[in-house]
């Protein structure tokens, strides 16, 4: 990277300024020197040695499964984090602070993948010297968050838009819908252990989602708002569903994180840290792919129309003569195929999969629709993308186990001050 | 199968600082939502406030036990002020999610490395037990019969907790009977024919959910007066399970969250020993391992949730005259 002396300079001390903002914000955590994360009994350790030669005060960074931990290397070179799970996780090395000159010198640069095995233990070692670095200044930083923020958007936005639509044609705030998001991992996690094609096995895995929604609808759904339940009450029946449906899956994958099989694929170094797999990529494509269609949908079909007309005034659309049930059964299958789909995605960007995994999520997707306009599908879109870009980028300022925290304040400030959210019309809602 | 220990095992939980936990947090979310209409999903925020409140000013700050309490108790109002200041006004789905949001930010807060020094982070806080056992004027050694038998300690915490519950189910039923009450059961029904009434309807729901909040700071004490604060416990699936008591007791009752907790306890103590018996000894859950037949009681709990909403929304306690849900 040809940077003139100035630029340089100015790099530097952008970077410098933010390596003491870090270490600032992660003071508590270094306090403990060269070990975090000790109650946990599976750890990733390594050694951080110069041509043979211990080099202290080096930043480790452990992320992967929602956790993150860092730690400074001791004057002994050696750095232990636990984890609390064993799964596949990233090991970065913070390049800046290696001595002057001195760079990781190896393919993929300071950036790790790693996975356990049947041990509790994975040594991760770096090759070090003297080389060009991987640029981690404040904005390649920024940008690399960036990228991932909107890869977590698109997923958050697949899950939302369905919340959204529900929550507009009946609106009931539908707290199991994040465990139509597990419902997608579990079962394309269903379908690999069946060894039939990912891909295949993705798509029956949508499919499955889309007619859980049907059955949630026809089963629970319909007879409940002939039955005239009210908000509050459709609110509470939809936890215990999502308390039953939760804990059905952990019935049937246990608390351990499973992992999709691999799709292939290889990774890319597009700028600084920033590196993309192919999965990923293909992830984002696919989810652009499907909103776009899911926005024609709305806005083209005839029960897209209906829906948006149903969401606007009910008894008016069922009086100029729509199938109301109908509409809102569609509208059941779109939102949980879409939700699945999400599920599917995340599973591979956080990789993993856990009984829990929606309700980890639960709120974001909340937060989104609540942005973006309670029941407004084309509102959630754009909160969702607010709400992941807003999650990834925060890390530069906050601790990482933090980060959703900035999402549930935005959530609650857009609540009290716009309760109709960035697109939605005005109604009453004191 | 050995009924004897499982029945005894069972019996056991009705004196355990656990249920005397949940009926608290319970009679908090009665006051909240069965009185007040108020739709509080960050009870387990609450309860968090009142453990972490106690154990950090025990702790951190060498309180005695009795003021870490005071603590707990001032922080719950404060949060509750914070809380509902700006929040009261919205409609009730609304306002839930705004609950359900601060608990949680409650306890990524004190689940965050960043506060490490205060709150223990991941592995919570625990060792602050002395100065509430000193003052335990019960002598040294073990007293009771059959399952109720405990060490003086343990009789110790029990007793407090019984103490507090006494006075809080007093508290809620004074407070329930009386003109204030008469004006917050006002507000559930139809909040504008109160306000009508020249009612200040904001200040009446406000003192609703700090009493309220103070009952469920109270119940994190009692759930911390025995062992230890562990971060995983305050999770939004505690709300949804004291929810859950809550209306399987009746929530516009007094009587009815107690009986709730409790029944909501011993089927749990009753399972949790059931279920993996029945998968090791054979039987109707033979294919099952024991972790799953485990699993099986919470799956209950979310089925139990959704039967008593539909079909028996008052709750046990309940009168169907008393307008819990308004639409």
């Amino acid at each position: 990277m040809q940077l003139s002396k100035t630029r340089k300079r100015a790099v530097s001390v952008i970077a410098a300024l933010f390596a003491a903002i870090m270490l600032l914000l992660a003071l508590p955590v270094s306090a403990t020197a060269d070990e975090v994360g000790t109650e946990f009994d599976d750890r990733v350790f390594g050694n951080v040695k110069l041509d043979g030669e211990s080099l202290g005060g080096v930043e480790i960074t452990v992320r992967g499964n929602g956790y993150e931990a860092s730690t400074v290397t001791g004057d002994d070179g050696r750095w232990v984090i636990g984890v609390p799970e064993r799964g596949a996780y990233e090991v970065i090395l913070n390049e800046e602070t290696l001595p002057p000159g001195i760079a990781v010198v190896e393919d993929g640069g300071p950036i790790k993948q790693i996975e356990f095995g049947l041990t509790g233990t994975v040594v991760t070692n770096y090759f070090i010297g003297e080389g060009e670095r991987t640029a981690v200044g404040l904005w390649p930083q920024f940008f690399t968050r960036l990228v991932y923020g909107i890869n977590f958007g698109l997923m958050l936005a697949l899950a939302s838009v369905g919340l959204s639509l529900v929550f507009g044609t009946t609106k009931l705030s539908n707290f199991a819908h994040a465990e139509m998001v597990t419902l997608g991992a579990v079962v394309a996690l269903f379908f690999a252990s069946l060894d039939i094609n990912p891909f295949l096995g993705i798509i029956l895995a949508v499919a499955v989602s889309g007619f859980a929604g049907f059955a949630q609808d026809v089963v629970i759904w319909r007879p409940l708002r002939r039955k005239g339940l009210g908000i509050v009450q459709l609110m509470i029946v939809s936890i215990g569903l999502a308390l039953t449906m939760r804990y059905v899956f952990q019935f049937f994958i246990g608390g351990s994180t499973s992992q999709l099989p691999s799709l292939g694929g290889e990774s890319f170094k597009l700028f600084g840290t920033l590196t993309l797999s192919t999965t990923d990529i293909a992830s984002m494509g696919i989810s652009i792919v499907v909103l776009i269609a899911f926005a024609l949908w709305l806005t083209m079909t005839k029960t897209g129309k209906a829906t948006r007309a149903i969401s606007d005034n009910i008894d008016l659309a069922a009086a100029s003569g729509i199938d109301v049930d109908r509409v809102i059964r569609y509208v059941w299958i779109t939102a949980s195929a879409l939700a699945g789909l999400g599920g599917i995605l995340w599973a591979y960007f956080r990789p993993g999969i856990k009984w829990d995994m929606g309700e980890k999520i639960l709120l974001l997707i909340f937060a989104a629709v609540v942005l973006g306009g309670l029941g407004t599908a084309f509102g959630a879109l754009i909160g969702a993308l607010i709400v992941g870009i807003m999650v990834e980028t925060s890390t530069l300022i906050l601790a990482p186990d933090i980060k959703y925290v900035g999402a549930l304040i935005v959530l609650i400030g857009v609540l009290l001050v716009k309760p109709t959210g960035l697109l939605g019309t005005k109604e009453r809602i004191g | 199968m050995d009924w004897i220990q499982i029945l005894s095992n069972t019996v056991e939980s009705i004196l355990s600082p656990v249920t005397f936990a949940f009926v608290l947090a319970s009679l908090g979310l009665a006051m909240h939502f069965g009185f007040a209409g108020l739709l509080n999903f960050g009870i387990a925020g609450f309860m968090a406030i009142g453990a972490y409140g106690y154990a950090i000013s025990v702790l951190r700050f060498d309180l005695p036990w009795w003021g870490g309490m005071l603590v707990s108790i001032a922080a719950a109002i404060v949060f509750a002020i914070l809380l509902g200041a700006p929040t009261l006004r919205l409609r009730g789905d609304y306002l839930a999610i705004v609950t359900i949001a601060a608990a949680e930010i409650a306890r990524l807060l004190f689940l965050t490395n960043t506060f490490d020094d205060f709150t223990g982070s991941a592995s919570g806080l625990f060792g602050y037990h002395d100065s509430f056992r000193a003052a335990n004027p019960i002598p040294e050694g073990t007293y009771g019969f059959g399952p109720f038998t405990y060490s003086e300690t343990d009789w110790w915490v029990r007793i407090f907790a019984l103490a507090v519950l006494a006075v809080v189910i007093w508290l809620l039923w004074a407070l329930s009977r009386s003109p204030w009450g008469r004006v917050i059961k006002g507000i559930r029904e139809d909040e504008d024919a109160v306000r009508a009434l020249g009612k200040n309807v904001f200040a009446y729901k406000m003192q609703a959910l700090i009493i309220g909040g103070v009952f469920g700071a109270m119940g994190g004490v009692v759930y911390a007066l025995p062992s230890a604060v562990n971060p995983t416990v305050y999770v939004t699936s505690l709300t949804f399970f004291i929810w859950t008591a809550l209306l399987l007791g009746g929530a516009a009752t007094v009587f009815g969250p107690v009986l709730g907790s409790i029944i909501f306890w011993v089927l749990q103590a009753f399972l949790t020993n059931v279920l993996p018996a029945l998968a090791q000894e054979g039987g109707i859950l033979e294919s099952l391992t024991s972790q799953q037949a485990s699993t099986l009681r919470f799956i209950l709990v979310g089925i139990g949730l959704m039967l008593i909403v539909i079909y028996r929304p008052q709750g046990i306690a309940g009168d169907k005259r008393e307008l819990t849900f308004v639409k």
